[in-house]
């Protein structure tokens, strides 16, 4: 048996904030590989809307390139909404399961457990579009792209992915359980059809293409495409960039707020 | 005389018309073990969330360790635990990785971090388990972790909330004897409970709760001798007749002499301690009926 002392201890010793972090990071990670069968949906379904995309609709598109081409972007977008969205699931599971309340009365600030949700979105995402973009290279995906482009890419997804991840933090915060919150992953697997994402917007019936033009998705799909492939970009980069920081900012703001609330 | 460790003076909290804390006040001593008594809805588990800063009263003032819960929440919560209703553990990981990340949570030295864990581990029998996710477990295994949890931060105030509902007989006397250890070595306890057994045996003192207040106070032995007397149960074809007794071996010899005189048809029989209905029923003239769920 070894000794293990009960002494009640009076002395203080605050850890900085960022080592907590550190350590609610490793918790979400570490959650993520537990949960594989999250992120081989996260795969597989983008990769069988770009299958049958590309497969089964593919021959009747006519986008002014290889259907293939103009269909990856969207898909990419696909993805990362979709993973983005079940943040929303693992941050309603936490406050209906009373870890939270472990975590809030702690001597730690209790926001780094919404942190730590996001940062493991941003590393589960990547493996996950890391994974899309090479299966959409292996059925003839073309990228055009210089580094600098790729990288330009990346970081606009990224800010896509951490956007939609504070908007699911926000909603997994207010949400009465993690059922209700798994319906937030559908609504968003919905917003790409009507933008620019599978279609070109011009293809569209008036309303609805109207409706695709102020879908933020539609800038983000353009200068995505632009990036990768060469097409003009214009005035979408900026748009896609304040999208982006607009309901990052948004969504941040609503889940701190939120989550302060319930206190 | 030193100050308390917990003062609560005059705590309210309701939610809309409904009023959970109707004034209540209660102190505890360094090192003392209170347990919170009454029936669901009673209030206790809203003062034991106040009193662990996780929810915030609508009046009244609240010390822990000589902090204020409202203006200093971060210096509370260094020197409590909390061991909530529900196992706060994360279901994915296992039951080492739990402990783990608490202990860094709860800011031990890098010595005490690496063999705090599994010392706790041992001390609550789930050695074995250790690497297997917590999802696995019992509800046992899990209110075994959630208050080994609770115990990495050696706090000064440890507060839980019902430890032993819904535990099997032994699991609970295991948990008892934990808690006498941890009272032994000079920490604080403030307990709910709803059983009368489990204040009698684990705490100094009782504070009976009802409608959000604190309707007495005194050791199980003080409350006991309010309520009175025992019976003695005898189950009839007629019904169940409870005879008064003041549970001496001569009084019950005397009573079940009685009964052997009169021929009764007694199919059971039981001595029955006063029960916390029977508490309730002296202390408040009327039986303790949960009303409303406790709010989380």
């Amino acid at each position: 048996m070894t000794t293990l002392d009960l002494t009640p201890r009076t002395d203080q010793s605050p850890n900085g904030a960022g080592a907590d972090t550190v350590a609610l990071v490793g918790r979400c990670l570490r959650r993520s590989t537990r949960q594989l069968d999250t992120l081989l949906l996260a795969v597989l379904l983008p990769v069988m809307l770009l299958l049958m995309f590309v497969y089964v609709f593919g021959g009747a598109m006519d986008a002014g390139m290889d259907y293939v081409d103009f269909v990856v972007p969207g898909i990419l977008l696909l993805t990362a909404g979709y993973g983005s969205s079940t943040t929303a699931v693992d941050v309603a599971t936490d406050i209906t399961g009373g870890i939270m309340d472990r975590f809030r009365s702690m001597p730690i600030r209790a926001n780094g457990v919404l942190t730590g949700h996001v940062a493991s979105s941003m590393v589960r995402n990547a493996v996950s579009t890391a994974l899309v973009v090479g299966i959409a290279m292996l059925i003839g995906f073309d990228a055009n792209a210089t580094p600098v482009e790729w990288l330009a890419a990346i970081g606009l997804l990224a800010m896509y992915v951490a956007a939609l991840t504070w908007i699911a933090v926000a909603i997994g915060v207010v949400a009465s359980g993690p059922e209700a919150a798994s319906g937030f992953t559908f609504a968003i697997l919905f917003i790409p059809y009507v933008s620019s994402a599978f279609v070109p917007v011009s293809t569209m019936p008036s309303v609805l293409a109207s409706i695709a033009q102020w879908n933020p998705v539609t800038p983000v799909a353009d200068t995505l495409r632009g990036l990768l492939l060469g097409t003009p970009i214009g005035s979408s980069g900026a748009q896609a960039v304040a999208w982006c920081v607009g309901l990052l900012l948004l969504g941040w703001v609503a889940a701190a707020a939120l989550f302060r609330r319930q206190h | 005389m030193t100050a308390p460790i917990i003062a609560v003076q005059g705590l309210r909290k309701s939610y809309g018309d409904v009023t959970v804390l109707d004034g209540l006040d209660l102190e505890v001593a360094r090192g003392e073990v209170v347990a919170l008594l009454g029936p669901n809805g009673a209030g206790k588990t809203t003062t034991v969330r106040i009193l662990s800063t996780l929810l915030r009263p609508d009046a009244g003032t609240v010390t822990v360790a000589g902090y204020d819960v409202l203006r200093s929440p971060g210096a509370v919560r260094a020197a409590i635990s909390l061991t909530g209703q529900y196992a706060a553990v994360d279901e994915l990981l296992t039951g080492e990785e739990n402990l783990r990340l608490m202990a860094r949570l709860a800011h031990l030295g890098r010595a005490e971090a690496r063999t705090r864990p599994a010392a706790l581990l041992e001390l609550f029998d789930l050695t074995d388990a250790a690497k297997r996710p917590v999802k696995t477990y019992s509800g046992g295994m899990r209110r075994r972790l959630d208050l080994a949890a609770s115990l990495l931060s050696r706090p000064q105030v440890l507060v839980l909330d019902e430890p032993t509902t819904g535990l099997d007989p032994r699991s609970r006397n295991d948990l008892w004897a934990v808690i006498g250890d941890v009272v032994r070595a000079g920490a604080t306890v403030l307990l709910t409970t709803q059983y009368l057994d489990e204040a009698d045996r684990l705490a100094d003192r009782v504070a009976v709760v009802d409608h959000g207040r604190v309707i007495a106070s005194g050791t199980a032995a003080d409350l006991k001798s309010q309520v009175g007397v025992a019976h003695v149960e005898l189950t009839t074809p007629r019904g169940v007749e409870r005879i008064e007794t003041d549970g001496s071996v001569s009084d019950v010899r005397r009573i079940l002499a009685d009964v052997e005189r009169r021929e009764l048809d007694v199919s059971a029989w039981a001595v029955r301690s006063p029960s916390l209905d029977d508490v309730f029923l002296t202390l408040t003239g009327q039986p303790s009926v949960p009303e409303l769920q406790e709010t989380r």
